[in-house]
């Protein structure tokens, strides 16, 4: 794909954040959508591309009263909204549709309009996963961290640091659910989870939503808000069966999906001010950095145990707080896009001073799937 | 009311050789025929080579530990925490998921790499679990 030819013109999560029991999951979406919509001053009626995840394209489309020419239900996970970016940028240079918007909402929490997921007894994760006791994330995403720690010599304290720095971002954040410092020691005496994950190497639970609003780089500098370009993109899948990785020492899908960005974008890693990895578990941070080029695996775990991704560091990472301490509806992905579009708007909470370049890697299911945006402000 | 019970699985006409084989005491695995691939879970072609001439073949039923959590909360029905969700890398190559058996669920007697054999567990007359337990000697 070519490089700064759709440009992000609208961008919003919903009014609230974190606990939501007043709306079911489709109203947050609409809140979310009706949000970035004022924020790109548009209209409704203006949109005629439209993704979304979980919910159906044509349930969100209808509720919000959208006739789309170009629709993309791509539903991988948590990264989902990475994939939708890239291909709306595809959709909106192949002339397919203008203006395209991508809204995501979980009530996660309060479970309003929710449905339940369910693994059927006859597929193959319902056959030679769900017998063995797995149940839900927490059960299912460390499962490759101790083989992880053991490759690359990563320990317990590091992969508490990662906890701990996210916190540290969260307390810059007024919106962030949890902003009370922590240190290593709170995590490795939280409540265990599953083991070698604690409480507090786990993301939230929360309600909330996010949208965005896309459209050519020759529109947007028509809009309002600075345009926020789409600078490299990447994706890929790997299995919905986390035995079934090829290697747990790294993810194939991060390994193939961000040297995918990084080659479109042009840009080496020295290039990049901010960055967001999908941190749904404490060790996602690490798997991230290693597998996006940044630096070799066992190098990870003492680079964010030494500061260096903390505020003020030299490589400011997941600087929401992310999913450990921001929030996480369940589908974290649209969180970390919405913080790299304040950054490269330049009015985020926690605002990195003079960021140019925005990497937002995002993860689906138990490493499932990926996909990585590379956003810009200068074209 | 019954206990909760352990989601049972349900096969499919692709895997049914592999729950005939742990009803009847073995760990069965496919074979690429043109290519040698072994490979899990069961389908009738290889995901290596794409030939569709396969073979089904008695595994040895050793393996080692190559992953592992110790799941305490939430705690799937009909298991009772702390139990761990264990990887084994089979000898033949495949890796596929499990439980461990006589071993206490903790991460001082769970070691990765140490050797384990098959063992298996009936859950009603028509579905049997492959588990794992420390090999012996």
């Amino acid at each position: 794909m070519r490089r700064n030819q759709v440009a992000v013109v609208g961008a919003a999560e919903t009014t609230e954040l974190g606990v939501i029991p007043n709306m079911s999951q489709i109203q947050l979406h609409a809140d979310a959508a009706l949000n970035a919509i004022a924020d790109a001053g548009l209209k409704l009626s203006d949109i005629d591309g439209f993704a979304t995840a979980v919910e159906t394209p044509q349930q969100m489309a209808h509720y919000l009263g959208i006739t789309p020419t170009w629709v993309d239900g791509t539903s991988v996970g948590g990264c989902s909204f990475m994939l939708h970016v890239r291909h709306a940028a595809a959709a909106i240079e192949a002339g397919l549709c203008n203006t395209v918007l991508i809204t995501h909402a979980e009530s996660g929490k309060s479970m309003i309009g929710k449905q339940p997921r369910f693994t059927a007894p006859d597929s193959l994760n319902g056959q030679f996963e769900s017998p063995f006791g797995v149940y839900g994330p927490p059960s299912m995403f460390p499962i490759p961290v101790l083989r992880f720690m053991k490759t690359h010599g990563i320990t317990h304290e590091q992969l508490a640091m990662v906890a701990v720095v996210q916190r540290e971002w969260a307390a810059k954040n007024p919106r962030a659910t949890m902003k009370d410092p922590i240190t290593v020691a709170d995590v490795l005496n939280s409540r265990m989870i599953a083991y070698p994950f604690r409480l507090l190497q786990c993301c939230l639970v929360t309600d909330g939503g996010g949208a965005l609003i896309l459209t050519s780089a020759e529109r947007a500098k028509d809009f309002p808000q600075k345009p926020v370009y789409i600078l490299g993109t990447g994706e890929s899948v790997e299995t919905p069966m986390v035995s079934q990785m090829k290697t747990f020492d790294s993810s194939r899908a991060f390994k193939v999906a961000g040297p995918l960005a990084f080659k479109e974008a042009g840009i080496t890693h020295k290039d990049v001010d901010h960055l967001m990895i999908y941190d749904a578990f404490a060790h996602l941070p690490l798997y991230g950095l290693g597998d996006l080029g940044f630096m070799p695996h066992e190098e990870t775990g003492k680079f964010i145990a030494d500061g260096n991704t903390r505020p003020g560091g030299k490589l400011p990472l997941n600087t929401n707080g992310g999913g450990l301490s921001y929030m996480h509806s369940g589908m974290y992905g649209m969180y970390a896009l919405q913080e790299s579009v304040r950054q490269m708007r330049g009015i985020a909470p926690a605002q990195v001073p003079n960021a140019k370049i925005s990497v937002c890697h995002g993860v689906g299911g138990m490493f499932a799937a990926s996909g990585t945006i590379i956003f810009t402000n200068e074209k | 009311m019954a206990e909760p019970a352990r989601a049972k699985p349900k096969p499919t006409p692709e895997t049914q050789h592999f729950w005939d084989g742990t009803k009847a005491g073995e760990l069965r695995l496919q074979r690429c025929d043109a290519c040698a691939n072994v490979y899990f879970p069961p389908r009738p072609f290889c995901p290596s080579c794409a030939s569709r001439k396969v073979s089904v073949f008695k595994a040895s039923g050793k393996g080692k530990l190559y992953s592992y959590v110790i799941n305490h909360r939430p705690a799937a029905p009909g298991f009772t925490p702390p139990y761990a969700i264990a990887i084994v890398e089979l000898d033949e190559g495949p890796r596929m998921m499990s439980n461990i058996i006589d071993c206490p669920q903790t991460p001082e007697a769970l070691e990765l790499d140490m050797p384990l054999e098959v063992a298996f567990e009936a859950l009603d007359d028509k579905i049997t679990l492959p588990l794992f337990r420390p090999a012996k000697g």
